[in-house]
Order: structure tokens, then C-alpha cells, then sequence
């Protein structure tokens, strides 16, 4: 009769609007540029596509991209971890400095750190003279690289982690140490299977962040080719000499790659999510 | 009241649509020709900040004294071949003044800028020039004197990657000028010296301003490939105790072009004080600001002048040696050209 004339509606006014305005930004910032990049390629055959593909100086670039992106991502969710437990748990005189400290790398250009972090760590910088002595290179090879990524990266795991630590009942904890369990145990069987979801999303953040900067890594790494080039670096390089074409190749496969590695660990995070909850 | 805040919003979503496609809209409206007021976009490359930051206050002097108009110039600075790319991709820029003429003919291929760009200016519309020298800690403690030191065990080489960096292309070439004259023109035995010489290289930088940054202040390397006029702005700004340049017995003549940006200056009608802009760069007042600002002259009274500024060495042309930048460019630094297949074994 009459109320079937009407659709079925959310309980919140509005979704039609509110989904439009969506979906009409989004394609404008994120879904038009990238389409565009796939469209776009100026003169990619398949036969250019294929020659940059295995072109070894592109492989190599990947290999530290990944590589250098995945191993900051680690530490930083190790790092990271450990720094909102402590922003959480603890009250500490200078707390809230500490707390807002954090989200500097966000704000700072990334250029300026990059610049920053080579005058620190290279071999006459006052970090770098020190670890030379113990005959550790820092800047201008890929741990450099490393190093540069996780201060980029860190913000993406405290703050991810944060909120969800909040939520944790101390309760929880007391009832485990109630019921006998040491504070190894504690952890591992009670703590960090709820706090693996965002875990996971912190690390897959660093990571993606990692894979695609460009700004801090130049300065640091050296740039030499087929060991501490970079594959945004070899992008920007053909874009230098108009080879638009080749560039786009080397995107487009950077971007294919970012993608599968990202469902992977967004996968990864709800089978985590099933199975603790 | 529900129905006005989705008005409200709708408003909002409309005027903020509304002002963003303005905004992209009037970058156009600037004044013609025939007005009292006009200005001008100079796109140039990174080093030359300082020297048309003083030529536009004399050019904008002189052009008000000529023809009565007042007028305005917007620099806008970069890595050459991005600017470049810039420009391509539609800003406005009314002249280019740009590291290398490969990065003008870019944009004559887009169809913006007349072909014969480069005959239009005397000099290969090159109105100053520069070379490549090499710039050593003081006292030169590895004793470089020439291109053939750079090749030696134990002597670190600063340049920037002359894949990204218009500027570092020139380094390059240079020094594979002196290397094929010193090897009868052998392109095996350059190459192995080119391999040699990049193996020295420790750290690749973007640009060139970057690789001046490693060498001058964080102290890495035993010399420095640069440009004249940034070795000796290094010295002014850093201090004569602590650099010497050292004039390689023969290097390349860099020439950094100009041109109109024709189909920006005839949509805008600036044609007229867009090419008396670069015409004047010849004028001896144009030419004692690039001399000023480390750029050698090309006018013969202006040259007299700042000759011992200068130092005379043999210069040789990319146009002799290489037969010209699109060629350089493409046996050189294209995908699998000479500079890849130094770092990839087996191409």
C-alpha cells in the first residue's frame, strides 16, 4: 500500500546526498588523476611496457623500494607499539608535548627531514662520524634509506593504535594476572590479538607511505643506480627526459604491486580480526 | 529546517565548486600590450634567481623610460626540465630561460614555441654563457689539475645525475669531450674513462644546487663538477679559505638559451616587451648583470671588461662536438644510451 511506495530508507536522513558528494570527490581527487595515469600513457605499447618491465635498472629500483618500505614499516610497528603503549598507559610530566611530537614527521616538509636526516647521518655529520667508527654506513646506502622511511612512517602506527589501546580495559589484564598468567603471557595471549588489526593497518599505512615517497629519500640514499635508487626517483628521471611513456610504465607497475601488497594485508587484517574476535 | 540545511550544503558544495574553477580561470587576466600596465613570466631554471632578480629591475627601468608602460616580472625557478615540462603542461610563462636548448625544443614539440627558436638571438639565442670547471678543497690536497684526475684511485667526484638534472648533462658531456680528445676518438676507451669516473662518484645527487649542498657543506668528495657561475657563487658565499677553482685545460661551452614563448605571448599580446625582454639581456647593461652574477658575457665590450674575472680556456660547443643537443640526448641519456650503460653491466 502507501508505505510500500516508500523505499527503504536508513534511519539517517540524507545517504543519497551525502553518498553523492562522495563519490563525486573522491573520483575528483583520488579515481580521475589515477585513471587518467592509466589512460594516458602516451605512445605505451605493450612492447614498451614489457622493455621497462624487465629493465634491470627498474627491478633493482623495486627491490630497494619494497625492501627499504617494508623493513622501516616493521620497525616502525615495533616502534610504534611501543610508543603508544607508553602515550596510553603512562602519565608522565611533558606528556602532552611528547603526545603531539608525534605527528610532526605529518607536518614537517619531506624534503627537510630528508635533508635533516643526511646531515645527521652522513659519515661528517655527528651521528654518522660515530657510527662510522663502528663501521656502519648510514647515509647513502639503503639504511639510510630505512631510516628516512620509518620517520616518515611512525605517525601512521601510534596513531592507529592509540584509539584502540585506549579502549582496552586494564581489567582484562587484571583478570589474566588473576588467573595466573605472567606478564609475557598477558601479552601475547591477551593484549596483542586484539591489538593486531590495527597493528597490521599501521603497518600497512608506514608501508604504502614508504613505497611512494619520494621527497626525504632522495637526499639520503645517494641515488646510485641498481643499489640505492628508488623507483619513484626513476620515474621523476624519465619525466625529465619527456619519456612520459616510461614513466607511466614504471607507475603502473609500481601501483599494481602497492595494490596486491595492500589487499594482501588488508586480508591479512580481517582474517585477524575473525579469528580473535 | 531540514530542508535549508540541505539547501545550505548544496550552496556550499556550489560556491566552493564556483571558487576553485575561478581560481584556475584567472590566470588569464592579464593586461595586453596597449595598457600602461603589464607583466611578464620569466620560467628559468634553479641558479639563476639572483641574476634576473637584478636584470628585471633594470629591464622593468628601461622599458618604462622607452615606452612609457610599467611592467612586472614573475620569476619562477626549478630544475630545468621540469620547468619546462611546466610550461608544456600550460603555464603561462610569457619567456623560457632554460639550462639546455634539448628542454626548449620540448616545448617547440608541443607546438608552443615557433621552430627556429634558437636563430631568433644572436649566440644560438644563448645571450651569456658558462662553462664546467672543477672546484677542490683549498690548498687542492688531491693535486686535480685536470679531467684526467677525476679518474684516479681515492678521488671522490661530486655531480649531480645527468638523467634528472638538465645541468649535470653538461657536466657529463664535458668531461666526454676531453675524454675522446685525449683517446683519438675512441668511443671504447671513453666510455671505460666515463665508467672510471662515475665510479668515483659516491653519492648521485638530483640537481645540481643538491650536489653543491653535499660537497660545500656536508663535506663530502675531493672535488666538485659544476657550472663557472655556481662554483663562484659558492666561493663568495662560503668564503675563499676554503675552495679553489681549478680550470680544466679544456672544457665545453655551456650555453643556457632564451626564447618567446609565442603561442603565450600572442594569446596575451606581451609579444613586444616579451621580446624586447630577452633583446635587452644583449645590451651592455644586460651583460654587465650577467657578468655581476658569474655568467660570461658574450658582448665583446662587456667581455673586455670582466676578462680577468674569466679565465680563457678552451671552450668547445655542444654543436661541433655532438652535433647538437637532441642527438647528445638521445646516444647519451636516453633508456640504454651511453650514461645506462655505464651502471648496467651487460647492455
Amino acid at each position: 500500500m502507501k508505505a510500500a511506495a516508500v523505499p527503504n530508507r536508513g534511519i539517517l536522513p540524507g545517504f543519497g546526498l551525502t553518498l553523492g558528494i562522495t563519490i563525486f570527490y573522491l573520483s575528483l581527487v583520488v579515481l580521475i588523476p589515477i585513471s587518467a595515469l592509466l589512460f594516458n600513457s602516451t605512445g605505451l605499447t605493450w612492447g614498451k611496457f614489457a622493455e621497462v618491465a624487465t629493465d634491470p635498472r627498474v627491478i633493482a629500483s623495486y627491490k630497494v623500494s619494497f625492501l627499504t618500505a617494508g623493513a622501516a614499516a616493521l620497525v616502525d610497528a615495533v616502534l610504534g607499539l611501543l610508543l603508544a603503549w607508553v602515550l596510553v598507559r603512562y602519565d608522565f610530566p611533558g606528556k602532552n608535548i611528547f603526545d603531539s611530537l608525534v605527528d610532526l614527521p605529518f607536518a614537517l616538509p619531506t624534503a627537510v627531514a630528508g635533508v635533516a636526516l643526511t646531515s645527521i647521518y652522513a659519515k661528517t655529520g655527528w651521528m654518522g662520524s660515530w657510527l662510522a667508527q663502528l663501521g656502519i654506513e648510514v647515509a647513502f646506502t639503503p639504511l639510510g634509506i630505512i631510516i628516512a622511511l620509518m620517520f616518515i612512517g611512525i605517525p601512521f602506527v601510534v596513531r592507529t593504535l592509540q584509539p584502540v589501546l585506549q579502549e582496552l580495559e586494564a581489567d582484562v589484564e587484571e583478570a589474566a594476572a588473576t588467573l595466573g598468567s605472567g606478564r609475557v603471557r598477558t601479552f601475547f595471549s591477551v593484549i596483542l590479538p586484539q591489538l593486531a588489526p590495527p597493528l597490521v593497518t599501521g603497518f600497512a599505512l608506514a608501508f604504502a607511505r614508504g613505497i611512494g615517497e619520494y621527497g626525504s629519500v632522495v637526499f639520503i640514499s645517494g641515488n646510485m643506480p641498481l643499489k640505492t635508487e628508488i623507483a619513484p626517483l626513476l620515474i621523476m628521471s624519465k619525466l625529465e627526459r619527456f619519456d612520459y611513456a616510461g614513466a607511466t610504465a614504471v607507475a603502473i607497475i609500481l601501483l599494481l604491486i602497492s595494490f596486491l601488497l595492500l589487499l594482501g594485508t588488508n586480508l591479512l587484517q580481517r582474517w585477524i580480526r575473525k579469528n580473535a574476535g | 529546517m531540514k530542508k535549508s540545511l540541505k539547501k545550505a550544503v548544496i550552496a556550499g558544495v556550489v560556491l566552493s565548486l564556483t571558487v576553485a574553477v575561478t581560481a584556475c580561470g584567472s590566470g588569464g587576466a592579464r593586461s595586453g600590450s596597449g595598457s600602461k600596465k603589464i607583466e611578464l613570466l620569466n620560467v628559468s631554471y634553479d641558479p639563476t634567481r639572483e641574476l634576473y632578480e637584478s636584470y628585471n629591475k633594470a629591464f622593468a627601468a628601461y622599458w618604462k623610460e622607452k615606452t612609457g608602460q610599467e611592467v612586472t616580472i614573475k620569476q619562477s625557478h626549478g630544475g630545468s626540465g621540469k620547468q619546462s615540462r611546466s610550461v608544456i603542461d600550460g603555464l603561462d610563462a610569457d619567456v623560457v630561460t632554460l639550462a639546455l636548448g634539448y628542454d626548449i625544443d620540448a616545448i617547440q614539440e608541443a607546438g608552443l614555441i615557433n621552430e627556429g627558436w634558437q636563430s631568433k638571438y644572436e649566440h644560438n639565442s644563448a645571450p651569456y654563457t658558462s662553462t664546467i670547471v672543477l672546484l677542490v678543497r683549498k690548498g687542492n690536497p688531491k693535486g686535480i689539475k685536470d679531467w684526467d684526475d677525476l679518474i684516479k684511485d681515492g678521488v671522490e667526484v661530486i655531480t649531480p645525475n645527468p638523467q634528472t638534472s638538465g645541468g649535470a648533462r653538461w657536466n657529463y658531456l664535458a668531461a666526454w669531450e676531453y675524454a675522446i680528445h685525449h683517446n683519438n676518438g675512441d668511443e671504447e676507451q671513453t666510455k671505460e674513462f666515463m665508467k672510471k669516473l662515475f665510479a668515483n662518484v659516491p653519492v648521485l645527487d638530483t640537481g645540481a644546487r643538491g650536489a653543491t649542498t653535499t660537497f660545500v657543506e656536508r663535506g663530502i668528495g675531493d672535488v666538485l663538477i659544476a657550472w663557472e657561475n655556481e662554483a663562484m657563487l659558492s666561493m663568495k658565499e662560503l668564503g675563499q679559505d676554503k675552495f679553489d677553482i681549478v680550470y680544466p685545460s679544456e672544457s665545453i661551452l655551456a650555453e643556457p638559451p632564451v626564447a618567446v614563448v609565442d603561442d603565450n605571448v600572442d594569446k596575451r599580446g606581451t609579444r613586444e616587451a616579451a621580446e624586447a625582454y630577452l633583446q635587452y639581456l644583449y645590451s651592455e647593461e644586460g651583460q654587465t648583470i650577467a657578468a655581476e652574477n658569474y655568467y660570461r658575457p658574450t658582448l665583446e665590450s662587456v667581455k673586455e671588461k670582466y676578462k680577468d674575472k674569466f679565465k680563457d680556456i678552451k671552450l668547445y660547443t655542444i654543436d661541433e662536438e655532438f652535433g647538437g643537443w637532441a642527438k647528445a640526448q638521445k646516444e647519451h641519456f636516453s633508456d640504454g644510451g651511453i650514461f645506462d650503460q655505464i651502471y648496467t653491466p651487460g647492455r
